[in-house]
């Protein structure tokens, strides 16, 4: 057993580190968050081409580092503790992780693109009605002569503003619900239908409302079988459910510090407010749940390529875990900084609203726990 | 023991339910449903409607302008009121001030003051946090001296809760320096068009503009400003805190909350089902209910027991405990009943705000509202601070 990270990982891990240390201070991270487009791109730039971090995560056969989804994970939780809002989770961690499980042609186009910092994708999955149910389409893919006719509304997509590509669920086949007929497809996000209503997120990051009105697609944007992409979409979105616990990690131990340095510095009643020892024993069980969030994501990385059984129950155990923990840590670092803590202006709150919205992503504690019950412990 | 309406209760609810119904104004209605931030003269014309009906302050003595109405009658108030949505009023005149001013001013005081906060003519705002100066309130720095007449007054408050409308502020000032420090404390009625004051906004997770930052810089202020005596005004601050925290318990508006929450509940769907079905969602639910039952009897039995007009004691400090936990628990069940759609994030309606919101219209707050309601634990006294109270107050620890 070895729980160390190899020398090209602790590599990664500090180049980015110190990069984003340069780059992303809280207030040059605000400055861009409020422009018009939401971001830098000379920064998603430099990750690619300055730092090879695009790469980390792919075969050297692509032009990669080799790594994998522990790579991944590294880059999140460093993203995470600078509230980064890069689109490496679409464009690596899922739209990434596709190509990979489909490989051939299309892989061979994209991956490089995407390394390159050329490409950005977005995931366009969840719809109106479907909650955390990836089979729940009311968006469909027609057959139409080589190619597709693409109609539906896609909610809440993250990063679509930003996207040169956008990775799409849709129905070829079957009924709203079923668990056949669902189908992968990755376009170009410009294609002529595509309408976009583009916002800003609570967490600082952009989205869209995506409405595909009959959008003719052409019949090489189907990545893996026809009718069969459901495993393929759990696959990658159970990789992305233990990518945002990693960068949960990340933002989970920044509240945890953040609270230690300000109840040093904080003084009331003549002395610093950390040594009350209920906010003592509070920042106790605080850091417990950062500890924990750190290994039930690390379990739940290394347990990716198990069978779809144990991978979904190992999955689920981490994001019930972390998002319980992500909303004690949040709330009680607000609830620790008093006043303060519900400002704009201090960082602590944006980390707790990031916490607050990874809760929910890929669905909530409540789900997870749905999912690892029908899956542990059925009868 | 009796938990049940007499017949004139339920004469009184009736005439409370009728009495909103037709009068309670439409377009505030409408804005409340848009879910748009409501402004200084919405506020105002629900109080008015009160006002010209007498009901505006049913908590004070029926001699300043109260309704007389039993505690049983008061309950029934909040609830009605609760019920249909009613606009919250203003708590730092009606529920905070002015109990101090019937209670401790001169009949001057009294004569001047009290006919405007039921008038709703004086907008007030509570100066009692400092920046060095939170949960350790009596630490407070602000220094009132004497110059004739007059105070001159010199300091910085903070957290100051829609000060930017305000046109009077309580605030409590060291007017003596040497002696320990709850002992040298006034309490200070301030215009707050006075020369000097300069109210800065501090903005707040969910975008809102609720609270400020005042400065005080050479604040003259006439000693007949002062209510009670002078280094006494910890006994004013102290009543007054006690009064703020019963309010805070806030039962009434939390059981609306739960019929919105499962009204949301039974929209969203979870699969092919509504939301309301899945069993962790519902057990949530049911918690939540017998928790706020929990507090709505203790606030009864406080309201109607023994101890019943004294005022509130120690005990308000379980009130408000529970009540702001409730509050944030409401508000994370919305949250999480919205799913996916609680995270766009939408402006509002205000000035250069016109982007239409994103989802189902009992969404776009949601996120918002949940960053926005973590204040509850942390204003009036934290919880931390109420639990000191309790373990000291009550339990003699
Ligand atoms: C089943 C059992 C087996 C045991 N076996 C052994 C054994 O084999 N050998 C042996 O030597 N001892 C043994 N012990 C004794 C055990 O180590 C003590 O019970 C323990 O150290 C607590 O001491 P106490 O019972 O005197 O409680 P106290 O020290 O009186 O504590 C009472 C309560 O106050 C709390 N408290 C105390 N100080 C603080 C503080 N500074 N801050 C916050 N809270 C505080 C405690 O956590 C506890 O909740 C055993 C005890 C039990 C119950
Ligand atoms: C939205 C909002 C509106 C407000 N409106 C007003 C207003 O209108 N007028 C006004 O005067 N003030 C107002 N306040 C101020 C409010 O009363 C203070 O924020 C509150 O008293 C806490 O003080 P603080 O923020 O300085 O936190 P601190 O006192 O710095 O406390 C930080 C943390 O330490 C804990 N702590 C402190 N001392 C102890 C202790 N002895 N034991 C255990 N834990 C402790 C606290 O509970 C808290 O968790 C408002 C605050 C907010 C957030």
């Amino acid at each position: 057993m070895d729980f160390t990270y190899t020398e090209t990982q602790d590599m990664i891990r500090d180049t980015l580190s110190r990069f984003l240390a340069d780059t992303y201070d809280f207030e040059t991270r605000q400055k861009f968050i409020a422009t018009d487009t939401g971001r830098d791109p000379a920064i998603w730039t430099a990750l690619a081409q300055e730092l090879g971090m695009l790469g980390a995560a792919f075969a050297e056969g692509h032009g990669g580092l080799g790594g994998g989804a522990l790579e991944n994970a590294i880059v999140m939780e460093e993203l995470g503790k600078v509230l980064g809002i890069e689109p490496y989770l679409p464009t690596v961690v899922i739209a990434g992780g596709a190509l990979k499980a489909v490989g051939g042609a299309q892989a061979e186009a994209m991956i490089p693109e995407i390394i390159a910092g050329n490409a950005i994708v977005a995931f366009a999955y969840a719809e109106p009605q479907g909650r955390y149910d990836l089979a729940n389409l009311k968006t469909t893919a027609k057959k139409d002569g080589a190619g597709y006719v693409l109609s539906g509304h896609k909610s809440v997509v993250y990063a679509a503003p930003w996207a040169s590509h956008l990775l799409v669920t849709a129905r070829t086949g079957g009924g709203q619900r079923d668990k056949d007929g669902v189908s992968l497809f990755l376009i170009d996000a410009k294609l002529p239908g595509i309408v976009r209503r583009d916002y800003p997120t609570v967490d600082g990051s952009r989205a869209s409302e995506i409405y595909f009105e009959n959008v003719a697609i052409p019949g090489d944007a189907l990545l893996g079988a026809e009718g069969g992409g459901l495993p393929l979409i759990e696959q990658i979105v159970d990789e992305a459910t233990v990518a945002v616990c990693a960068e949960a990690t990340g933002v989970m131990q920044k509240l945890h510090e953040g609270t230690l340095e300000y109840t040093q510095q904080r003084k009331q009643f003549g002395v610093p407010i950390a040594k009350f020892q209920v906010l003592q024993h509070r920042m106790v069980d605080m850091f417990m749940e950062v500890e924990q969030a750190r290994s039930m994501t690390i379990m739940g990385t290394l347990k990716l390529d198990l069978p779809a059984n144990e991978r979904m129950a190992a999955v689920s155990a981490c994001k019930a875990k972390v998002a319980r923990g992500a909303n004690f840590v949040g709330q009680n670092a607000i609830q620790t900084h008093g006043g303060i803590g519900i400002t704009q202006e201090l960082a602590i709150g944006h980390y707790f609203k990031r916490a607050t919205m990874i809760e929910g992503q890929f669905g909530s504690a409540d789900h997870h726990l749905g999912r690892y019950e029908r899956i542990v412990l059925a009868d | 023991m009796d938990m049940e309406f007499s017949p004139e209760d339920l004469a009184f609810q009736k005439e409370v339910r009728e009495f909103i119904a037709e009068n309670y104004p439409a377009e505030l209605r409408d804005k409340q449903d848009e879910g748009e931030e409501m402004s200084k003269e919405d506020f105002l014309s629900w109080h008015k409607i009160l006002y010209k009906k007498g009901w505006i302050a049913p908590a004070w003595p029926v001699e300043y302008g109260g309704t007389g109405w039993t505690p049983t009658q008061r309950f029934i108030w909040s609830e009605e009121t609760a019920r249909a949505d009613c606009i919250r009023l203003m708590p730092f005149g009606l529920a905070m001030v002015g109990p101090v001013i019937y209670t401790f001013g001169t009949p001057e005081q009294k004569a001047h003051f009290l006919p405007r906060i039921l008038s709703g003519e004086d907008w007030w705002c509570q100066g009692y946090s400092e920046p060095g100066s939170g949960s350790d309130l009596a630490s407070l720095r602000t220094a009132a001296v004497k110059d004739g007449d007059d105070y001159i007054v010199n300091g910085q408050k903070t957290w100051t809760t829609l000060a930017q409308h305000a046109d009077w502020g309580f605030f409590l000032v060291r007017t003596d320096k040497e002696a320990k420090q709850q002992e040298g404390i006034s309490f200070l009625l301030i215009d707050m068009k006075s020369p000097g004051i300069t109210v800065r906004p501090i903005i707040t997770l969910g975008g809102e503009h609720e609270v400020n930052e005042v400065w005080l810089e050479d604040v003259r202020v006439p000693q007949s400003q002062r209510v009670y005596e002078e280094n006494k005004g910890w006994t004013c601050a102290k009543f007054l805190l006690a009064h703020e925290r019963t309010g805070i318990a806030g039962v009434a508006a939390s059981k609306r909350g739960i019929e919105k929450v499962k009204a949301i509940a039974r929209t969203e769907l979870d699969g092919d089902q509504p939301l309301i079905a899945n069993a962790f969602f519902k057990r949530k639910l049911a918690e939540l209910e017998i928790d706020l039952t929990a507090l709505e009897f203790t606030e009864l039995r406080s309201l109607a027991g023994p101890n019943a007009g004294k005022g509130p004691g120690p005990e308000s400090s379980l009130l408000k405990i529970k009540g702001s936990e409730i509050q944030q628990r409401l508000t994370e069940l919305t949250l999480e009943a919205v799913g996916h759609y609680g995270a766009p994030y939408f402006r509002g309606f205000g000035e250069g705000d016109n982007e239409h919101p994103i989802g189902p219209d009992y969404a776009h707050r949601a996120a918002p509202t949940y960053f926005n309601m973590r204040k509850t634990t942390i204003y009036g006294g934290s919880n931390e601070i109420q639990r000191n109270i309790i373990a000291k107050m009550v339990l003699g620890l």
